[in-house]
């Protein structure tokens, strides 16, 4: 694989940066805040003793729901061996992680708090490329959870997007956090499959989105429809 | 009164007959098979001078696959040029594309000159949807949206249905990026061209190489203009002019609505892959051969909203018909600019002989 000084445009670069999108979305993405991948300036990749490949990379990200792009300095380390583990990121931007949506997330978080019924919706975007104004921010929770899937499925072989959240639903809970299980649908670029998850997670604006619990589901080549998440 | 009242309501629902035969086709919604063959046939209707409907193969299920003929009859063997939409079902904006680039053609024929001229010289082939079965497939419901591959049944031993198109072609094929697991969606099929929707293009295409100046096929999503070949260890003879026009149309392109698209061999800049429809028609001669992957990068993937149908038509048109008019006024300017050197050398050689002519 390609070591030393990267062509941008070349896809060893492109897909560790695209590392770097899920990082960003995981750790920082909220339903008012997501990240997606605008471009790569330039790379460089050289190997970590025997334990894996370290990308440095000089990003564009754009922060979408707001429409800014900024530049960030990234590193991705793929780590080799027998276990599959995630790859390590490190990221600065100098602007692009300041919030200031604390207001809007407070304001949607009470807005679902006082909820008489749980929230639930399916196929967003639908098959006209559709969402709902008032599923947008499930579609952006969603977003933000399956970051944290893809980020650890990623390696230098694979390219990760959400196709589609199949499903979303809110669970009740005692405690502050909004809880959600979802059924939610990757495309892997490289083998060009969908693959699906079932995800749990929690939402509140200090804590932000928590993964609780993550599960493959086996795609059943044979069947009509994606398997029943009830 | 009563007569004159009479008179207008017979006038109305006239009118109204009229106007309700026709409804005019949306270019800014995704439309179902049936749709797409209504419209075909209606542009023909519209344009008998200049498109003809031409039926050229079968899909698995036994679907009639047409294309879009397009160009004036000028009576001699002209060159052409090729564009295929919907060779992976999901991917829905390539289908909408072509039945853009179509609308666009046609209006610029009204008004263009320069399209006019290539019409002249030029005949266009558009296949709306290649992957018909597919198309219809994920259309069926929630489950089936993302589907990829055609609907031939699996070999025996397998209970996967499906090929995919885009890796079933000859050229060096079953080579690389690949997958001989009848289950993957880049399963490769059982043997090059196996499948009736390439073998349609194949015999097409192949029984007419000579007069294929472009193959364009177009897919979704990543916003990126591919140039042969797939597979690592060959390259393009004209890999350099590829480069170049293709950087150009990706400058087009961005002058539309400022998006970036990212120009290179597929093993640079995505994958390596063999048995590409692209790689096929570049062995086959056809000099610009490019795989166009449209809106977007991946925030809706597949699922491209109706409201970005328009911009991704626009500056996709502006990209193709760069490489088009580059391979055009490669074949066709060029005579011209012949013809008129020659008349200059002789102009000039009699000026310096001088009096012979007085």
């Amino acid at each position: 694989m390609a070591t030393g000084e990267l062509n941008p445009n070349h896809y060893p670069a492109r897909r560790a940066a695209k590392v770097v999108q899920h990082y960003l979305n995981t750790h920082y993405g909220s339903p008012f805040r997501l990240f997606g991948l605008h471009n790569v300036q330039s790379g460089n990749a050289e190997d970590v003793a025997d334990s894996g490949r370290k990308y440095q990379l000089e990003i564009s990200v754009q922060e979408i729901i707001s429409n800014t792009t900024e530049n960030c300095s990234a590193e991705v380390l793929f780590l080799r061996g027998d276990q599959q583990h995630s790859p390590q990121v490190q990221v600065s931007c100098a602007e692009l992680l300041k919030s200031n949506t604390a207001a809007q997330e407070e304001a949607l978080f009470q807005k679902y708090k006082m909820n008489q019924s749980l929230l639930s919706a399916q196929n967003l975007p639908d098959s006209y490329g559709h969402i709902e104004p008032d599923n947008k921010p499930l579609w952006h929770l969603g977003i933000v959870a399956s970051s944290s899937v893809m980020l650890k499925e990623s390696t230098e072989n694979t390219l990760f997007n959400m196709a589609q959240v199949a499903h979303i639903t809110q669970l009740a809970t005692e405690n502050e956090q909004l809880k959600f299980d979802c059924h939610i649908l990757l495309h892997e670029m490289v083998s060009q499959e969908i693959i699906h998850w079932k995800l749990l997670f929690t939402w509140s604006p200090p804590e932000g989105v928590k993964v609780l619990q993550m599960e493959q589901l086996p795609h059943c080549h044979h069947c009509e429809k994606p398997p029943n998440t009830n | 009164m009563l007569s004159s009242v009479l008179s207008l309501v017979v006038l109305l629902s006239a009118t109204g007959a009229a106007a309700v035969e026709r409804v005019e086709h949306d270019y800014y919604k995704y439309h179902p098979m049936p749709e797409i063959t209504d419209w075909m046939a209606q542009v023909e209707k519209d344009h008998p001078d200049v498109v003809t409907v031409v039926e050229y193969g079968q899909t698995y299920e036994k679907r009639t696959i047409s294309l879009l003929k397009i160009g004036l009859n000028t009576g001699e063997e002209k060159k052409a040029i090729w564009m295929d939409c919907g060779i992976h079902a999901r991917e829905w904006i390539a289908p909408a594309f072509c039945q853009y680039f179509v609308r666009q053609i046609l209006q610029a024929h009204k008004t263009d000159p320069k399209m006019q001229e290539m019409l002249k010289n030029l005949d266009f082939y558009v296949t709306p949807v290649l992957n018909m079965d597919g198309y219809i497939y994920t259309w069926k419901d929630n489950g089936t949206r993302l589907w990829r591959k055609n609907r031939s049944p699996g070999p025996s031993g397998c209970n996967c249905t499906g090929v995919d198109l885009n890796r079933n072609f000859n050229a060096t094929w079953g080579t690389i990026g690949v997958s001989f697991d009848c289950c993957s969606n880049i399963y490769c099929g059982r043997q090059a061209a196996s499948e009736p929707e390439a073998q349609a293009v194949t015999y097409f295409v192949g029984s007419r190489k000579e007069a294929f100046l472009c193959f364009l096929t177009i897919h979704s999503y990543g916003q990126l203009l591919l140039l042969p070949y797939g597979h690592p260890n060959f390259t393009a003879s004209n890999y350099n002019e590829l480069m170049e026009v293709g950087l150009g149309a990706a400058d087009a392109i961005r002058r539309v609505h400022g998006m970036n698209y990212t120009v290179g061999t597929s093993p640079a800049v995505l994958y390596p892959n063999s048995g590409s429809s692209r790689d096929w028609a570049r062995m086959l001669g056809i000099p610009f051969s490019y795989t166009f992957e449209l809106r977007d990068k991946g925030t809706f993937g597949f699922e491209l909203p109706e409201d970005q149908i328009q911009p991704a038509c626009e500056e996709a048109y502006s990209g193709a018909l760069h490489i088009i008019t580059y391979a055009h006024d490669k074949t066709f300017s060029g005579a011209v600019a012949t013809a008129a050197a020659t008349l200059w050398t002789m102009l000039l050689a009699v000026g310096v002989t001088g009096n012979t002519l007085m």
